[in-house]
């Protein structure tokens, strides 16, 4: 679990984020959602310990970050694992090299312990064939997968994922969201997941944190979402025809 | 107070490389990746440069005796001199800030572009170590490159002072081992250390904390040949006051 008490976030005179508070709960999908330039991003790298909070705590499972030695702030590290937009891939290195890595880094497991334990999460996101590629000659979905890979290798207990679905056709992108999501339940992995695409709140939004000029403006989950009167939220998830009708559907159902 | 503030970072950098170590099994794979890149790549360019170099520095020294009572042995002498002490670890140094300096910028620039360096901090690696100190050991066999650069100026120059009928073999070989000074060549190598050093190190700095995205990496890799040149002739100068007077 990880608990966000009154989080902070300027740059130099640019308050970015204003004092967030939340809980994202343990094998649950947390989604953050919220237009350009709410502070999502920002948001997710003070989750990362990429940014430093200018003031407020991030608990994870009860331990500040801030508070902790290097060594357990290290190993702290390795209890998460991120899965970028971009997938950022290493280009030098294959697809078991890039899943690899983090094993050669930080464990002291042997090469066939290491071998078994990528063939098992490349299987787990149901990669069986591309072990010697290199990330250019696969696709985005493929690259996606190695990524979830990569982030899920070291079994993590933090799993963050930055629009893991950007650039991916409608189809990919749910088999991405569904993976992500088994994954989560599977391994019981605190999982925040920043998005865009209004596809993924409606299917994995467990726990939704709709972020507006760096506040938190509404939290819920995917069956709230449908009911709220917050016009922020309805003016943002509802702005095109096709969820306006979905969300009048799911009223009308209900009624 | 904008270069203040680079030297400064430039400075935190280099002390951040050190820290945090990277797996030595897995640096020594970097590292002689980095050799194969940075030293082994560079061979080619830098051997065809010097062998064109030494033999213009013959002709035009050939052609600028006009006095008969100069002996022609002078040839050979100016061609090593000016290889030594110079060309070689100086004029490479200049050379290699554009070929290994805009190779180093552009792919740790890349690697930030594409977020591969972020997925390393948050994996809990050192990032510079992993990515900097490789390119700091590969660069110390840069005065092996300047070794060879000197050896094939001078080639390069009695090549054409033989062939181009300015000068005898017997006479430039004669000159290149006139009055030489073993100090000059030590003097050079200490050069060519520092300037490793600076190769490796400004074009990392460069590329390591750029913002932006495909444009800027090109800036960036521009910016870094500009001032790896900058500092490499400052050094020059401030070197040979200090190790030549």
């Amino acid at each position: 679990m990880i608990e966000v008490d009154h989080i902070h976030k300027s740059f130099k005179d640019t308050h970015i984020l204003k004092g967030i508070s939340t809980t994202f709960e343990t094998g649950k999908t947390n989604l953050i959602i919220g237009q350009s330039g709410s502070g999502k991003t920002v948001f997710l790298k003070c989750l990362l310990g990429l940014f430093d909070a200018t003031d407020g705590k991030i608990l994870y499972d009860g331990k500040q970050y801030t508070e902790l030695s290097s060594a357990e702030q290290r190993n702290l590290r390795q209890e998460m694992g991120m899965v970028f937009q971009g997938s950022a891939l290493f280009d030098g290195l294959t697809v078991e090299g890039n899943v690899k890595f983090p094993l050669e880094m930080f464990t002291k497991q042997s090469k066939s312990e290491m071998q078994d334990r990528v063939d098992t999460v490349l299987k787990r996101v149901n990669l069986v064939d591309a072990h010697h590629k290199f990330p250019s000659e696969i696709s985005g979905g493929m690259q996606k997968r190695v990524a979830i890979a990569r982030a899920i290798v070291m079994n993590p207990k933090y799993l963050f994922c930055d629009e893991p679905n950007s650039g991916l056709d409608p189809r990919t992108a749910i088999v991405i969201d569904n993976l992500i999501q088994e994954i989560t339940e599977e391994y019981a992995i605190t999982t925040v997941i920043n998005t865009h695409d209004m596809n993924s709140v409606m299917e994995i939004g467990e726990k939704i944190l709709f972020l507006k000029n760096g506040l938190k403006e509404w939290e819920g989950t995917k069956h709230e979402i449908f009911k709220t009167d917050n016009k922020a939220v309805t003016d943002f998830v509802y702005s095109s025809e096709l969820f306006k009708k979905v969300r009048q559907m799911y009223i009308e159902e209900r009624n | 107070m904008k270069y203040l503030s680079a030297i400064g970072g430039y400075a935190i950098m280099v002390v951040e490389v050190f820290k945090k170590p990277t797996k030595w099994r897995i640096m020594k794979s970097l590292i002689l990746k980095e050799v194969d890149e940075l030293i082994y790549g560079s061979l080619g360019i830098i051997v065809f440069i010097s062998f064109f170099i030494g033999a213009v520095v013959s002709i035009q020294t050939a052609m600028n005796l006009t006095n008969e009572l100069i002996p022609k042995n002078l040839i050979g002498f100016a061609t090593r001199q000016s290889i030594i002490l110079e060309f070689a670890p100086t004029f490479c140094s200049v050379i290699m800030a554009g070929k290994v300096g805009s190779f180093i910028t552009s792919s740790i620039g890349t690697m930030r572009v594409t977020e591969q360096i972020d997925a390393l901090e948050v994996m809990g690696v050192n990032a510079l170590n992993y990515l900097v100190f490789p390119k700091i050991i590969a660069m110390l066999l840069y005065p092996f490159i300047i070794a060879v650069s000197m050896y094939v100026g001078i080639f390069g120059g009695w090549f054409a002072g033989v062939f181009g009928g300015f000068i005898t073999s017997a006479d430039f070989v004669d000159g290149v081992t006139l009055d030489f000074i073993p100090f000059h060549v030590t003097y050079s190598f200490i050069k060519t250390v520092v300037f490793a050093f600076l190769l490796a190190t400004i074009p990392s700095f460069h590329g390591f904390y750029m913002k932006g995205g495909a444009l800027e990496v090109g800036k960036a890799s521009t910016t870094s040949f500009v001032w790896t040149s900058v500092v490499i002739i400052i050094t020059n100068y401030i070197l040979t006051q200090l190790l030549l007077t």
